[in-house]
């Protein structure tokens, strides 16, 4: 006598979660490994220009910023007016700071990478060139030639 | 007896709750903002004292110059400039650049022999890229931007015509080879003191 098995007589049963920790913590792990926290607050705000011959810049850890724009907060503005300001590190800079800013920068990098230095400008769109000017002088003073616009990829 | 008592294993359920609260907070605390930009190479510092008139030919540069006013004009020495549009400036460097008819005002081309290309006619030209202190950075940027295509579309085509792809498809020997034969010769001089009180 053949006897039929019912379909689905059985109990599926619960499917186990106990995998599911390693799960999360693969994700967990990708987002530790990928992330880079923000080490530095702006003090001024900038609306990048955009451009359609955009490179990527490679390799973080060789890159130094230089922002430029309007003080970012009312109350900053309040103090130091809305003329563009040059931001290095933490703190408003004049263009004079710029070969401290670089040498120092220099330094934090290995004797092989110091070649292969990029410094990123960072300045919004209505600035005037005549700043920029000034940080490119003093770039090329202090011999840190290789230079990124920064623009987002767009139009 | 206490020792008997086989030993309690740790609850683990809870270790999924503990782990997304990880990852909550990385998720966000995480900036993934690739930060792109147009590359230059700025030209080394001169002392004041120590500038020596370089020697670039006449015919192998082509000034664009940006006033305050935003227009743009390009300009060969000895010659009065020309007030352009952005969408005309592309197209003047690429012929500037390629000189196809071999013209004698237009840049000198040198025949070099490249590893993986063979004999190219390497132009000279350069172009000398001024600003004035009151010209906006948004224009300025458009203009480099469209000086940049106007150097990658070159090298695309010579890309296409020796290799049969897109310069951004060849490999890393073949990059090389065609960005020696097209070299990207955008000098940014010293700014035109128009202003004045610098």
């Amino acid at each position: 006598m053949a006897v039929m098995k019912k379909k689905g007589g059985k109990d599926a049963g619960a499917i186990s979660t106990a995998s599911l920790p390693d799960v999360i913590f693969m994700i967990l792990f990708f987002f530790m490994v990928s992330t880079t926290m923000r080490e530095q607050d702006l003090l001024v705000r900038f609306t990048l220009p955009e451009a359609t011959e955009v490179q990527k810049l490679e390799k973080k850890q060789l890159v130094s910023y230089i922002q430029i724009g309007e003080p970012s907060t009312p109350a900053l503005r309040a103090q130091f007016g809305t003329a563009a300001r040059i931001q290095l590190n933490d703190s408003y800079k004049t263009p004079q700071d710029i070969l401290e800013f670089i040498a120092s920068e220099r330094d934090k990098l290995s004797e092989a990478d110091r070649a292969a230095m990029t410094v990123a400008i960072k300045a919004d769109q209505n600035t005037l060139m005549g700043v920029i000017t000034d940080v490119k002088q003093e770039l090329r003073k202090a011999n840190a030639l290789k230079i990124s616009y920064a623009a987002n990829r767009g139009m | 007896m206490a020792n008997k008592r086989k030993v309690q294993e740790v609850n683990a359920g809870s270790m999924a709750d503990i782990a997304f609260l990880l990852l909550i907070f990385f998720l966000v605390a995480t900036t993934m903002n690739v930060d792109t930009g147009i590359q230059r190479v700025l030209p080394p510092w001169i002392d004041e004292d120590k500038k020596d008139e370089v020697d670039i030919k006449e015919r192998n540069v082509l000034l664009v110059f940006v006033n305050r006013f935003n227009q743009i004009s390009v300009q060969r020495i000895g010659e009065s400039g020309e007030v352009i549009d952005i969408s005309q400036l592309k197209d003047r460097a690429k012929f500037f650049i390629q000189n196809p008819a071999n013209d004698e005002t237009l840049p000198e081309k040198e025949i070099e022999a490249i590893p993986g290309l063979g004999e190219f006619a390497v132009s000279k030209g350069v172009i000398s890229l001024q600003n004035d202190r009151g010209t906006s950075y948004e224009t300025y940027i458009q203009v480099q931007n469209e000086l940049t295509r106007a150097v990658n579309e070159i090298r695309d085509e010579v890309a296409n015509s020796r290799f049969g792809k897109n310069f951004s498809e060849l490999s890393e020997e073949q990059r090389k080879a065609v960005q020696t034969a097209v070299p990207s010769k955008i000098s940014e001089a010293e700014p035109r003191n128009v202003e004045g009180g610098r």
